[in-house]
């Protein structure tokens, strides 16, 4: 069997009041001993910050998913460990965008990894967080000459 | 400078001019192509927040074949009555949807999280940046949560949401519409969608709604009118099956 997907829609403008709930931007508490910060800004295509973006994190494991919207300088941040893989699985939705986007935030150090060899040599770096003092950084850019690379799945 | 000023300036455009914009991009669909257009210029919005570039092919890896478990101790089975949350009762049309969540190969999606949210009977968000000029109920939220059982089934009794403006284009009006956040079980399976209510006159006039070229693709966000789900002197019924992108956790059947 293989029944047709039901279609995406815009998560519009008005989600926070019903998707954005305490405690869910932190994956572990801050005050666990190896708590860091995945953090970052989301763009449009003119490089405006997006204020009514809405990140989820998924990295697997008991505590492994998590939400966070962004602010009005178009920045999100979620508490939580080094991921067990390579990457931070990331899914992005946004007002003014019609259906979710899905992409992957790699540790800096996972350059080698085949995936990131498959992507253009000048795109790859879209797909690389950086180290900080606070953890990572990873800045989505929805359209534009940096544009993420966003992911398209097998039967989707 | 009228081609600059009318392309950037969305708010002047007028419906009829939307509505050919929206003939125009219709003329263009291809085969098989069940999901939004993200590059949808009708949607204003969307102008500057669609990717320019394709979608680079992966597979499933590590953590993306894992999705959350929510368990029941974190719902409140109170979260899936939109119409008991406060003291009063809402305004509106009580109203039940229920309806079953499937993956791609028919499979129930069981023990799963479905959020919804909505506006009132008056078209109006509860959400500070909403500025719709309609009365806000004081007993009405327009949040709900549920767990599918395990038959993938979920079920709300709510309000039927009324329509609303905004500002897209002059005189602009969305269907009314629920949105649903769905999780399958691998990550790749995340869906946020709207129902819509069927023979919504709105439907031709809205670039949301008519994102999605393939008018099957777009019939398949519509409940339909279920007497067997409508109760007696209570509320009326309506029944909407979601499916969800194909799940990557077993080996996929032989195409026939």
């Amino acid at each position: 069997m293989n029944l047709a997907p039901t279609p995406g829609q815009t998560v519009g403008p008005f989600f926070s009041f019903a998707l954005v709930r305490d405690g869910y931007a932190d994956l572990v508490s801050p005050e666990h001993p190896h708590a860091i910060t995945l953090h970052g800004r989301v763009f449009d295509g003119a490089g405006e910050p997006v204020p009514d973006a809405l990140v989820e994190l998924t990295q697997g494991g008991d505590q492994g998913w998590g939400r966070a919207p962004t602010d009005d300088e178009g920045r999100y941040a979620f508490t939580t460990l080094s991921p067990a893989g390579s990457f931070f699985a990331i899914t992005v939705f946004a007002r003014g965008l019609l259906d979710r986007l899905f992409t992957r935030a790699y540790l800096p150090d996972a350059v080698d990894e085949a995936f990131l060899q498959e992507v253009a040599k000048d795109r790859r770096k879209t797909l690389v967080a950086t180290a900080d003092e606070r953890g990572y950084a990873f800045d989505i850019r929805l359209q534009g000459d940096d544009e993420t690379v966003f992911l398209g799945f097998p039967r989707h | 400078m009228t081609n600059l000023l009318s392309s950037s300036n969305a708010a002047v455009s007028t419906q009829p001019e939307v509505e050919a914009e929206m003939a125009a991009v219709a003329a263009t669909a291809v085969e098989g192509e069940p999901q939004p257009r993200l590059d949808y210029p009708p949607y204003r919005s969307s102008l500057l927040r669609h990717p320019t570039k394709a979608l680079h092919p992966a597979n499933p890896e590590g953590i993306e074949l894992w999705s959350p478990v929510f368990g029941e101790e974190t719902i409140d089975p109170v979260e899936a009555d939109l119409t008991v949350q406060h003291e009063g009762e809402p305004l509106g049309e009580r109203m039940k949807v229920t309806g079953r969540v499937l993956d791609g190969d028919g499979r129930p999606v069981r023990d799963q999280l479905v959020e919804v949210w909505q506006a009132n009977a008056a078209g109006r968000y509860r959400h500070e940046k909403d500025q719709h000029p309609a009365p806000i109920d004081p007993s009405f939220s327009g949040v709900g949560r549920c767990l599918t059982d395990a038959e993938g089934r979920y079920e709300f009794t709510t309000i039927r949401p009324g329509p609303y403006p905004w500002r897209n284009h002059r005189n602009a009006w969305r269907p009314a519409h629920i949105h649903f956040s769905l999780f399958g079980t691998d990550f790749t399976q995340r869906l946020v969608t709207q129902m819509y209510f069927p023979g919504d006159p709105l439907f031709s006039l809205d670039p949301i709604y008519q994102s999605i070229l393939d008018p099957w693709a777009r019939e398949q966000l519509v409940a339909s009118y279920d007497h067997d789900v409508t109760e007696a002197e209570w509320c009326t019924g309506y029944r909407w099956d979601i499916v969800l992108t194909g799940s990557h956790r077993t080996p996929l059947e032989e195409e026939a």
